[in-house]
Protein backbone atom coordinates (compact mmCIF):
# COMPACT_ATOMS: atom_id res chain seq x y z
CA UNK A 1 0.00 0.00 0.00
CA UNK A 2 2.97 2.45 0.47
CA UNK A 3 4.35 1.79 -2.82
CA UNK A 4 0.73 2.53 -4.12
CA UNK A 5 0.89 5.75 -2.25
CA UNK A 6 4.05 6.56 -3.56
CA UNK A 7 3.08 5.59 -7.15
CA UNK A 8 0.19 7.14 -7.43
CA UNK A 9 1.62 11.16 -5.77
CA UNK A 10 3.65 10.72 -8.17
CA UNK A 11 1.48 10.30 -10.77
CA UNK A 12 -0.88 13.04 -9.48
CA UNK A 13 1.72 15.77 -9.24
CA UNK A 14 3.28 15.05 -12.31
CA UNK A 15 -0.40 14.93 -14.47
CA UNK A 16 -1.15 18.09 -12.47
CA UNK A 17 1.97 20.06 -13.31
CA UNK A 18 0.84 18.95 -17.05
CA UNK A 19 -3.15 20.45 -16.54
CA UNK A 20 -1.63 23.70 -15.49
CA UNK A 21 0.54 23.60 -18.49
CA UNK A 22 -1.38 22.73 -21.33
CA UNK A 23 -2.52 25.03 -24.20
CA UNK A 24 -5.48 22.95 -25.39
CA UNK A 25 -8.27 23.13 -22.46
CA UNK A 26 -9.42 19.38 -23.43
CA UNK A 27 -5.91 18.26 -23.10
CA UNK A 28 -5.51 19.73 -19.74
CA UNK A 29 -9.13 18.44 -19.05
CA UNK A 30 -8.02 14.90 -19.76
CA UNK A 31 -4.61 15.20 -17.99
CA UNK A 32 -7.02 16.28 -15.32
CA UNK A 33 -8.80 12.86 -15.07
CA UNK A 34 -6.00 11.23 -14.78
CA UNK A 35 -4.87 13.78 -11.47
CA UNK A 36 -8.11 12.65 -10.31
CA UNK A 37 -7.95 9.03 -10.86
CA UNK A 38 -4.67 9.03 -8.83
CA UNK A 39 -5.84 10.99 -5.90
CA UNK A 40 -8.37 8.59 -6.03
CA UNK A 41 -5.70 5.60 -5.59
CA UNK A 42 -4.11 8.25 -2.98
CA UNK A 43 -7.24 7.72 -0.54
CA UNK A 44 -8.17 4.15 -1.55
CA UNK A 45 -4.16 3.33 -0.01
CA UNK A 46 -4.95 5.47 2.78
CA UNK A 47 -8.05 3.36 4.07
CA UNK A 48 -10.99 5.32 2.15
CA UNK A 49 -12.55 3.32 -0.28
CA UNK A 50 -15.93 4.92 -0.50
CA UNK A 51 -14.16 8.21 -1.00
CA UNK A 52 -11.94 7.30 -4.28
CA UNK A 53 -15.22 5.68 -5.47
CA UNK A 54 -17.17 9.58 -4.88
CA UNK A 55 -13.69 11.01 -6.33
CA UNK A 56 -14.03 8.94 -9.32
CA UNK A 57 -17.23 9.17 -9.80
CA UNK A 58 -18.42 12.86 -9.17
CA UNK A 59 -15.21 14.75 -9.73
CA UNK A 60 -13.71 11.93 -12.77
CA UNK A 61 -17.08 11.51 -14.03
CA UNK A 62 -19.79 13.71 -13.21
CA UNK A 63 -17.65 17.34 -13.02
CA UNK A 64 -15.17 16.41 -15.78
CA UNK A 65 -18.42 16.05 -17.61
CA UNK A 66 -19.73 19.24 -16.93
CA UNK A 67 -15.99 20.69 -18.25
CA UNK A 68 -15.73 18.96 -21.08
CA UNK A 69 -19.84 19.75 -22.42
CA UNK A 70 -18.73 23.74 -21.87
CA UNK A 71 -15.42 23.31 -24.12
CA UNK A 72 -17.71 21.39 -26.69
CA UNK A 73 -20.83 23.51 -26.59
CA UNK A 74 -17.87 27.14 -27.46
CA UNK A 75 -15.49 25.64 -29.46
CA UNK A 76 -12.63 26.24 -27.83
CA UNK A 77 -9.58 24.35 -29.66
CA UNK A 78 -7.15 25.54 -32.09
CA UNK A 79 -7.82 29.53 -31.82
CA UNK A 80 -7.77 29.04 -28.25
CA UNK A 81 -4.74 27.62 -28.23
CA UNK A 82 -2.89 29.64 -29.80
CA UNK A 83 -4.29 32.49 -27.77
CA UNK A 84 -2.71 30.46 -24.57
CA UNK A 85 0.48 30.18 -26.28
CA UNK A 86 0.24 33.97 -26.32
CA UNK A 87 -0.52 34.44 -22.99
CA UNK A 88 2.00 31.97 -21.19
CA UNK A 89 4.78 33.77 -21.87
CA UNK A 90 7.81 32.86 -19.81
CA UNK A 91 7.84 36.45 -18.25
CA UNK A 92 4.27 36.14 -17.05
CA UNK A 93 4.31 32.55 -14.80
CA UNK A 94 8.14 32.99 -14.18
CA UNK A 95 6.91 35.54 -11.33
CA UNK A 96 3.49 33.30 -9.69
CA UNK A 97 5.70 30.18 -9.92
CA UNK A 98 8.18 31.58 -7.30
CA UNK A 99 5.88 33.15 -5.21
CA UNK A 100 3.86 30.11 -5.01
CA UNK A 101 6.99 28.34 -5.01
CA UNK A 102 8.06 30.22 -1.82
CA UNK A 103 4.72 29.61 -0.24
CA UNK A 104 5.20 25.58 -0.49
CA UNK A 105 8.56 25.49 0.44
CA UNK A 106 7.59 27.63 4.19
CA UNK A 107 4.60 25.23 4.17
CA UNK A 108 6.86 22.22 3.28
CA UNK A 109 9.43 23.67 5.93
CA UNK A 110 6.58 24.00 8.49
CA UNK A 111 5.18 20.35 8.03
CA UNK A 112 8.21 18.07 8.23
CA UNK A 113 9.95 20.28 11.75
CA UNK A 114 7.24 18.49 13.85
CA UNK A 115 8.28 15.08 14.57
CA UNK A 116 7.19 12.21 12.33
CA UNK A 117 4.45 9.92 13.12
CA UNK A 118 3.59 7.15 11.10
CA UNK A 119 0.44 6.29 10.74
CA UNK A 120 -1.34 2.63 11.16
CA UNK A 121 -3.95 2.96 8.64
CA UNK A 122 -7.03 1.08 8.89
CA UNK A 123 -9.82 0.74 6.51
CA UNK A 124 -12.59 3.14 7.44
CA UNK A 125 -15.77 2.04 5.42
CA UNK A 126 -18.70 3.06 4.08
CA UNK A 127 -20.93 1.78 7.37
CA UNK A 128 -19.00 4.10 9.45
CA UNK A 129 -18.91 7.09 7.29
CA UNK A 130 -22.56 6.61 6.87
CA UNK A 131 -23.24 6.66 10.61
CA UNK A 132 -21.10 9.84 10.83
CA UNK A 133 -22.82 11.82 8.55
CA UNK A 134 -26.76 10.93 9.32
CA UNK A 135 -25.49 11.03 13.30
CA UNK A 136 -23.04 14.63 14.03
CA UNK A 137 -23.65 15.92 10.85
CA UNK A 138 -27.32 15.44 10.08
CA UNK A 139 -27.52 19.49 9.92
CA UNK A 140 -24.57 20.09 7.72
CA UNK A 141 -25.85 17.59 5.07
CA UNK A 142 -29.67 19.38 5.21
CA UNK A 143 -27.33 22.51 4.47
CA UNK A 144 -25.24 20.77 1.36
CA UNK A 145 -28.72 19.86 -0.32
CA UNK A 146 -29.84 23.66 0.00
CA UNK A 147 -26.60 24.55 -1.21
CA UNK A 148 -27.14 22.43 -4.40
CA UNK A 149 -30.75 23.31 -4.91
CA UNK A 150 -29.40 26.73 -4.78
CA UNK A 151 -26.39 25.92 -7.37
CA UNK A 152 -28.70 23.86 -9.81
CA UNK A 153 -31.27 26.62 -9.80
CA UNK A 154 -28.47 29.80 -9.75
CA UNK A 155 -26.66 27.33 -12.87
CA UNK A 156 -30.24 27.30 -14.80
CA UNK A 157 -31.05 31.16 -14.36
CA UNK A 158 -27.48 32.30 -15.19
CA UNK A 159 -27.16 29.93 -18.13
CA UNK A 160 -30.45 30.45 -20.29
CA UNK A 161 -29.63 31.68 -23.44
CA UNK A 162 -29.75 35.59 -23.55
CA UNK A 163 -27.88 37.70 -25.93
CA UNK A 164 -28.99 41.01 -25.63
CA UNK A 165 -26.64 42.58 -23.15
CA UNK A 166 -28.46 46.04 -22.38
CA UNK A 167 -30.29 46.03 -18.49
CA UNK A 168 -34.06 45.92 -18.63
CA UNK A 169 -34.80 49.84 -17.68
CA UNK A 170 -32.74 51.32 -20.51
CA UNK A 171 -34.51 48.62 -22.85
CA UNK A 172 -38.05 50.17 -21.22
CA UNK A 173 -36.64 53.52 -22.15
CA UNK A 174 -36.06 52.93 -25.59
CA UNK A 175 -39.35 51.29 -26.10
CA UNK A 176 -40.72 54.45 -25.08
CA UNK A 177 -38.93 56.56 -27.24
CA UNK A 178 -39.39 54.09 -29.78
CA UNK A 179 -43.08 54.76 -29.09
CA UNK A 180 -42.88 58.47 -29.18
CA UNK A 181 -41.03 58.28 -32.39
CA UNK A 182 -43.68 56.56 -34.19
CA UNK A 183 -46.90 58.62 -32.86
CA UNK A 184 -44.60 61.59 -34.37
CA UNK B 1 1.45 -12.59 10.55
CA UNK B 2 -1.50 -12.88 7.92
CA UNK B 3 -4.27 -12.02 10.10
CA UNK B 4 -2.33 -8.63 11.43
CA UNK B 5 -1.95 -7.51 7.45
CA UNK B 6 -5.40 -7.85 7.35
CA UNK B 7 -5.65 -5.78 10.03
CA UNK B 8 -3.26 -2.92 9.43
CA UNK B 9 -1.66 -2.04 6.09
CA UNK B 10 1.73 -0.86 5.96
CA UNK B 11 2.33 2.52 7.76
CA UNK B 12 2.72 5.90 5.26
CA UNK B 13 4.18 8.56 7.18
CA UNK B 14 1.50 11.30 7.46
CA UNK B 15 3.67 14.51 6.69
CA UNK B 16 3.98 12.90 3.33
CA UNK B 17 0.30 12.94 2.59
CA UNK B 18 0.28 16.44 3.69
CA UNK B 19 3.23 17.97 1.46
CA UNK B 20 1.40 15.87 -1.34
CA UNK B 21 -1.39 17.57 -0.70
CA UNK B 22 0.29 21.14 -0.62
CA UNK B 23 2.51 20.29 -3.56
CA UNK B 24 -1.06 20.10 -5.37
CA UNK B 25 -2.42 22.82 -3.65
CA UNK B 26 0.46 25.14 -4.46
CA UNK B 27 -0.09 23.92 -8.25
CA UNK B 28 -4.07 24.69 -8.11
CA UNK B 29 -2.94 28.66 -6.84
CA UNK B 30 0.45 28.84 -9.56
CA UNK B 31 -2.54 27.83 -11.90
CA UNK B 32 -4.93 30.55 -10.65
CA UNK B 33 -2.09 33.14 -10.76
CA UNK B 34 -0.96 32.65 -14.21
CA UNK B 35 -3.76 31.87 -16.97
CA UNK B 36 -6.17 34.56 -18.01
CA UNK B 37 -8.50 32.42 -19.57
CA UNK B 38 -11.77 32.03 -17.61
CA UNK B 39 -12.04 27.76 -18.21
CA UNK B 40 -8.47 27.55 -16.58
CA UNK B 41 -9.18 29.41 -13.73
CA UNK B 42 -12.13 27.19 -12.87
CA UNK B 43 -9.83 24.10 -13.13
CA UNK B 44 -7.28 25.37 -11.58
CA UNK B 45 -10.05 25.86 -8.11
CA UNK B 46 -11.02 22.49 -9.09
CA UNK B 47 -7.52 21.48 -8.12
CA UNK B 48 -7.07 23.38 -5.06
CA UNK B 49 -9.93 22.14 -3.51
CA UNK B 50 -9.28 18.33 -4.74
CA UNK B 51 -5.99 18.98 -2.59
CA UNK B 52 -8.00 20.55 0.85
CA UNK B 53 -10.18 17.30 0.79
CA UNK B 54 -6.81 15.37 0.09
CA UNK B 55 -5.78 17.15 3.41
CA UNK B 56 -8.78 16.29 5.01
CA UNK B 57 -9.17 12.44 4.28
CA UNK B 58 -5.75 11.92 5.51
CA UNK B 59 -6.00 13.59 8.28
CA UNK B 60 -9.16 11.51 9.06
CA UNK B 61 -6.93 8.19 8.41
CA UNK B 62 -4.25 9.21 10.51
CA UNK B 63 -6.89 8.92 13.74
CA UNK B 64 -8.81 6.09 11.82
CA UNK B 65 -12.03 8.51 12.21
CA UNK B 66 -14.97 8.84 9.43
CA UNK B 67 -14.87 12.71 10.14
CA UNK B 68 -12.36 13.45 7.31
CA UNK B 69 -14.18 11.51 4.98
CA UNK B 70 -17.70 13.35 5.74
CA UNK B 71 -15.68 16.56 5.10
CA UNK B 72 -14.67 15.63 1.50
CA UNK B 73 -18.40 14.32 0.81
CA UNK B 74 -18.89 18.69 1.53
CA UNK B 75 -15.87 19.72 -0.18
CA UNK B 76 -17.19 17.54 -3.01
CA UNK B 77 -20.91 18.78 -2.66
CA UNK B 78 -19.26 22.37 -2.68
CA UNK B 79 -17.03 21.99 -5.75
CA UNK B 80 -20.37 21.08 -7.28
CA UNK B 81 -22.41 23.63 -7.01
CA UNK B 82 -19.21 26.02 -7.54
CA UNK B 83 -18.82 24.53 -10.93
CA UNK B 84 -21.91 24.21 -12.07
CA UNK B 85 -22.91 28.13 -11.15
CA UNK B 86 -19.00 28.77 -12.47
CA UNK B 87 -19.55 27.09 -16.14
CA UNK B 88 -22.92 28.75 -16.48
CA UNK B 89 -21.42 31.81 -16.07
CA UNK B 90 -18.42 31.07 -18.37
CA UNK B 91 -21.15 30.13 -20.74
CA UNK B 92 -22.73 33.65 -20.58
CA UNK B 93 -19.34 35.62 -20.56
CA UNK B 94 -18.43 33.89 -24.06
CA UNK B 95 -22.15 34.51 -25.36
CA UNK B 96 -21.91 38.67 -23.98
CA UNK B 97 -18.37 39.34 -24.93
CA UNK B 98 -16.89 36.29 -27.32
CA UNK B 99 -13.81 36.48 -24.89
CA UNK B 100 -12.43 34.30 -22.41
CA UNK B 101 -10.05 37.11 -21.23
CA UNK B 102 -10.20 38.01 -17.69
CA UNK B 103 -8.61 41.28 -18.39
CA UNK B 104 -11.31 42.24 -20.87
CA UNK B 105 -14.20 41.68 -18.64
CA UNK B 106 -14.24 44.73 -16.70
CA UNK B 107 -17.32 46.36 -17.57
CA UNK B 108 -18.43 47.55 -14.24
CA UNK B 109 -15.45 49.76 -14.39
CA UNK B 110 -15.76 53.55 -15.69
CA UNK B 111 -15.08 53.65 -18.92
Amino acid sequence: MTTVFYISSLVAILSTVMVITRYQPIHALLYLVVSFLAVAMIFLSLGAPFVAALEVIIYAGAIMVLFIFVVMMLNLDKETAAQERIWLQPRVWIGPSLLTLLLLAGMVVLLLRGQRTTMRIATVDARQVALSLYGGYIIAVELAGFLLMAGIVGAAHIGKHRTESMHRYLRKDEEQQKEIHAAS
Amino acid sequence: MRSNKKKYMPPVNSHTVLVVAAILFALGLCGVLTRKNVLFILISIEIMLNAAGLAFVAAGAKWRQPDGQAMFLFILAMAAAEVSVGLALVMQIYHQHKTMDVGDLNKLKDE
